[in-house]
């Protein structure tokens, strides 16, 4: 019991926990998942389904996050993306052909990772500081997406396309089966490869990780490209669910959502140690959160109130120093010293 | 300038400061008169910032007493001890470099109009100051335009505004060049010409002699004594400040039965003319395999600048490298690692240990990184490895998954230790392997050292300790004030003969 209780996955699991029960007591069908045309109907899978692009986003994060950097132009390289995309789309002759379907998400998936190497290069060569480097973009993106939409809000109707975003494979949304199969795979990388190892390092103590023969510099950069790849991609699956490419709303804020999801998650905005699992769960509840709010009927006035409350709660239970004073008070003090040293202090939280 | 002794303005009588259970000073005298330059010398660790501390009110001493102008005075802190005419002026420049000049010369001494700042004032004040120190510099700019020459006088500059008595420089010299410091020495005679007494701390030698008219030796928190300068040749000073103990000559014998130097053999690493601005002269040094080659030199002599060189930590201005005969450039850490050439730093903590990772993932880190993250070892070779050097190297706790963190400092360098053998290097450099470790532990790095080089392996080892350098050295290279000026076989040195020339001019 005590272990499960240190594990840390035990209080991001028991907020998505405790989020699906409130849910259930206030709609009791909650959870019910039904068969219909084939497809699997139900809030579960709608969950997945918005989770998708968040997951892709904060996987892109959190490997960031490990390397001591953040990235908040995310949120502007998901408008970039479906502005590419969209665009292509609608000045084909026909929106539909595979072949324009597939080039549109080339194109936008291409011009996002060209934005991530840029990103990588402020960060790694010129060595400005994360925060500044991806502002830069975070701000010139949308002026990008504008340029691209010429200010409009492009709309086009795309059948192959929109699949990506509303669509069904087996029987799931095409757009969790995507980000979640994405996930696996870079999961299954990062753990299996070194990758994960070097990259720990590197967040850790950069100046040893450079004298031990890490490419500390080669590293920091790909991560970012990746990031910006993984924007891009959710880019993609949000202009899809709506066909319509908005450059000032597209992903707006999503940066901020996806760096709360890798810190309900465990893994420490200081860098170094990361958990994609952690990361997993986080965005699962911030996207059970956003559903809760419908399902319990509160007010929009208070909603952004409700949803602060909440993150509060969940970031409270992740500060290793919230839990010593918890553990404290359960126990007598008697089993304080199995426990390591804690860590560096929890990070702040911006409540998106 | 020393002939009719004046009183003291500052007498510290047997001044000690304990941080249980460490003593950091003991019983420490010192007496600061006005109109001369006193120097604090002694090696790291001996107590000086401690001393200088323990007057500034930063420490309060546990016991002795501290007479400021005949009487007795404990000051509250630095503030305090500055509104009584005793100024500090660190190492790193502490001043706000967005600030200008003036701002900065006149910081907590602005002059006031009107519950406001007299702009006007502040900066023709600062101007007077700045004359006075002969600065010819815009007292309107601001600071972090300037060399960081110009911030250190200004820093002094700073400390002197008001009524200052003693002024206490704490390593001012360390990032000037030859010309900067001739500077900054004729401000430091004018100010000792109007009276000021000024502690003087500095590890380059020849400045010290060039400089001060007395000085105060500490070594491990105690005191050596006070002596005039121009009375104690350096070679003395020296073996004051490293001090010396029985054992050294039957320690060097035995380094002298080891040394059997492959005769006519290619060295393993040849570099010729290897340098780098504002860090180590150029130099010359052939390592060869099977031997120990060990860099005496005092702190801040060039051993650790020299050591970055030889492995890439540093890139070198100008020089040739050759490794087994062939040319190369050692441009960073990993072409170096690619020659079978690594490197410990002296900074364990900062440049060292991973200390959020585990001890298994500290050991594979540099050959995990040679191999690129896209090959990862196979995870029994990885047990076998780590549990391997474990047993070898006696780490504990004996548990590859213990964080790094949390094992002791001797420990932690038998990790890094773990971590460059794994890569099979053929030159392996140490800088202060044996740093602020245990006795047990230091014999015991001492005594791999030792069996590595009869393996075949080239070894270059540095330490602050003389004597672990004697002892384990075929060969030593004598640096001093960042150039290497000789190198002699392990049979022929004796500490006397080491100390002489980290000593140099005064008495080689």
């Amino acid at each position: 019991m005590r272990d499960v209780l240190r594990h840390h996955l035990f209080w991001p699991v028991a907020a998505l926990v405790a989020l699906l029960v409130a849910n259930t007591v206030a709609r009791p069908g909650f959870l019910a998942v039904t068969v219909r045309d084939g497809h699997l109907f139900g809030a579960p899978v709608d969950i997945l389904r918005t989770t998708a692009p968040l997951l892709l986003v904060a996987l892109g994060m959190t490997l960031v996050i490990a390397t001591r950097g953040i990235d908040l132009s995310v949120g502007a390289v998901v408008a970039v993306s479906g502005a590419v995309a969209l665009s292509h789309l609608a000045s084909a002759p026909d929106p539909a052909a595979p072949g324009t379907v597939l080039t549109a998400i080339g194109l936008a998936l291409a011009l996002c990772l060209v934005l991530g190497v840029w990103n990588g290069f402020l960060v790694s060569v010129l060595g400005i500081q994360p925060i500044i480097a991806t502002l830069i973009l975070m701000t010139a993106g949308r002026g990008v997406a504008m340029l691209i939409t010429g200010g409009m809000i492009t709309t086009v109707n795309s059948a192959p396309f929109k699949v990506l975003g509303s669509g069904f494979w087996l029987g799931l949304p095409t757009a969790a089966v995507l980000a979640f199969g994405v996930f696996a795979v870079v999961a299954y990388v990062v753990r299996r490869t070194a990758l994960g190892m070097l990259l720990e390092a590197t967040g850790i103590n950069p100046a040893a990780s450079r004298l031990s023969g890490v490419r500390s510099r080669t590293l920091t950069w790909t991560v970012y490209a990746a990031s910006g790849l993984f924007a891009g991609l959710a880019g993609l699956l949000i202009s899809a669910d709506t066909m319509a490419a908005d450059a000032n709303n597209a992903g707006l804020f999503i940066e901020l959502d996806a760096i709360l999801a890798v810190v309900i998650g465990g893994t420490a905005l200081s860098g170094g140690k990361f958990n994609l699992s952690g990361t997993l769960v986080g965005a699962l509840v911030i996207a059970t959160l956003e559903r809760t709010v419908t399902v319990l009927g509160i007010s929009p006035l208070v909603t952004p109130l409700f949803m602060a409350l909440v993150v509060i709660a969940v970031t409270l239970l992740q500060s290793p120093r919230m839990r010593e004073r918890l553990t404290a008070v359960r126990r007598r003090p008697t089993t304080g010293a199995q426990r390591p040293a804690a860590r560096p202090d929890p990070t702040e939280v911006t409540a998106g | 300038m020393t002939q009719q002794t004046p009183p003291p303005v500052v007498e510290m009588t047997g001044v000690t400061v304990e941080f249980p259970p460490v003593t950091a000073l003991d019983g420490v005298d010192l007496h600061l008169r006005p109109g001369e330059i006193h120097a604090l010398m002694g090696e790291n660790g001996a107590g000086k910032s401690t001393l200088i501390k323990a007057l500034t009110g930063v420490y309060s001493p546990t016991a002795g007493t501290i007479l400021v102008d005949g009487a007795e005075h404990r000051f509250s802190g630095p503030a305090d001890a500055r509104a009584h005419g005793i100024s500090t002026v660190y190492q790193e420049v502490n001043l706000c470099e967005n600030l200008t000049v003036a701002e900065n010369i006149m910081l907590g001494a602005e002059p006031r109009v009107l519950g406001g700042l007299n702009w006007r004032a502040m900066r023709r004040q600062a101007a007077a100051h700045l004359r006075r120190m002969g600065l010819d510099i815009d007292p309107a700019s601001s600071l972090g335009s300037h060399s960081l020459a110009v911030q250190q006088l200004v820093a002094i500059c700073r400390a002197t505004v008001g009524d200052c008595k003693v002024l206490i420089l704490d390593e001012p010299t360390s990032s000037l060049d030859a010309d900067e410091v001739a500077h900054l020495f004729a401000v430091m005679r004018s100010l000792r010409d109007e009276g000021v007494a000024i502690l003087f701390v500095s590890h380059f030698l020849d400045q010290v002699y060039e400089v001060s008219d007395r000085m105060t030796v500490l070594r491990n928190g105690g005191l050596v004594g006070e002596f005039v300068t121009a009375d104690l040749p350096a070679a003395e000073l020296v073996q004051h400040m490293i001090g010396r103990s029985m054992d050294v000559l039957e320690a060097a014998e035995e380094a002298a039965e080891r040394a059997e130097r492959p005769a006519g053999a290619t060295p393993l690493l040849q570099v010729v003319g290897l340098g780098r601005k504002g860090s180590v002269q150029p130099f010359d040094l052939d390592l060869y395999e099977g031997e120990v080659v060990g860099l005496a030199g005092l702190l801040g002599s060039g051993r650790t600048e020299l050591a970055r060189l030889l492995t890439g930590a540093d890139r070198a201005d100008v020089g040739q490298a050759r490794v087994s005969g062939r040319p190369t450039r050692l441009r960073n850490p990993r072409v170096a690692m690619g020659h079978g050439i690594a490197y410990t730093s002296e900074d364990r903590k900062g440049e060292g240990v991973v200390d959020g990772l585990t001890v298994r993932e500290n050991i594979v880190l540099a050959l995990q990184a040679e191999r690129g993250w896209m090959r990862p070892l196979p995870r029994r070779q990885v047990d076998e490895l780590v549990a391997g050097y474990i047993e070898r190297l006696g780490i504990r706790p004996a548990d590859p998954e213990a964080l790094l963190r949390n094992l002791s400092g001797g420990n932690q360098q038998k990790v890094l230790l773990a971590r460059w053998l794994a890569t099979a290097p053929r030159l392996l450099v140490l800088d202060e392997p044996t740093r602020g470790i245990d006795v047990g532990a230091k014999a015991e790095i001492q005594k791999l050292v030792a069996e590595l080089a009869a393996d075949g392996m080239s070894v270059v080892f540095i330490s602050a300790e003389l004597e672990e350098v004697l002892r384990i050295s075929h060969r030593i290279a004598v640096l001093r004030d960042r150039r290497k000026v000789a190198e002699i076989d392990g049979d022929g040195a004796s500490m006397d003969r080491v100390v002489d020339l980290i000593a140099g001019g005064g008495a080689a």
